[in-house]
């Protein structure tokens, strides 16, 4: 790290080792894997809400879907489309970890099989979500 | 870790220290993770991929649910998906609040939208009823 200058925090501890918990590829799929799942969590809780507006009638919910016909909701939704490709991804990769602990020491390689499953169906779905919006 | 230290956690989390609850939690992860697999991922790729976000609306729902089998995947996807999701933010909880009172204040929280949203997604896919003004969906 020549060249950079290290910050400190309150406790003198340099503020980017704080903020690591082990490093490497296992704490930073860890960490998506929360951030997704709660992104996944909000958002389906705004879905149960829109479709429970279904009882109130067409005209109500009809109204409502403008939410999910603008521009910035094909962003969003290819955002989701992250969110529960990698969440189901790295869920499965720890599923399969579980049941055949030795694999806990070939993380690194189960990690990169997982990212390449996950690159190209991602940029695929990303395609199909926002080709409606240069039509 | 030491048999001790595992009571001792199990105690801040306020069941007793022999409760296999945590155990059948990591496992139902692990089980509705695998349903929520296929069942989720089927239904975004079904929403966007083929019948097309910009395409849905009443109409399409109502024809949707004409199929009671519809209704059941959806039921068992919201079931599963909001379990699934709460769970692991009742995880996340506790991993961040340590205060016992804060952290039973707020898992009471966590339970009652919990138990708000399951009601709301299960009373109107079992109830819905395409209204008069769109005779083509009707039942």
């Amino acid at each position: 790290m020549t060249g950079s200058r290290t910050v400190y925090g309150s406790r003198g501890r340099p503020v980017l080792a704080g903020l690591r918990y082990r490093g490497r590829q296992g704490m930073w799929t860890w960490l998506l894997h929360r951030t997704t799942g709660l992104g996944i969590l909000l958002f389906l809780l705004l879905h149960i809400f829109d479709i429970f507006l279904l009882g109130f009638g067409p005209d109500v919910f009809n109204h409502l879907l403008f939410i999910y016909s603008a521009w910035w909701a094909r962003v969003l939704e290819v955002f989701l489309l992250f969110g529960v490709l990698f969440h189901a991804l790295n869920g499965l990769r720890l599923i399969i970890q579980d049941f055949w602990p030795g694999l806990w020491r070939y993380e690194r390689q189960m990690i990169l099989a997982e990212a390449a499953v996950f690159v190209p169906v991602f940029l695929w779905g990303a395609y199909v979500f926002l080709l409606p919006l240069f039509d | 870790m030491s048999n001790q230290a595992i009571e001792a956690f199990g105690r801040r989390r306020g069941r007793p220290p022999n409760s296999n609850f945590e155990l059948y939690s990591w496992f139902f992860m692990r089980i509705s993770g695998v349903i929520l697999l296929g069942l989720a991922v089927f239904h975004l790729f079904w929403m966007h991929a083929v019948i097309g976000v910009d395409q849905i609306d009443f109409d399409v729902v109502a024809q949707r649910w004409t199929n009671p089998l519809w209704r059941l995947y959806d039921l068992f996807l919201l079931a599963f998906a909001l379990t699934h999701g709460m769970n692991g933010l009742r995880i996340i909880v506790d991993d961040y609040v340590h205060k016992a009172g804060w952290l039973t204040a707020v898992k009471a929280v966590l339970f009652v939208i919990f138990a708000a949203f399951l009601g709301m997604g299960a009373y109107i896919i079992v109830t819905f009823t395409p209204v008069a003004s769109t005779p083509a969906a009707a039942l």
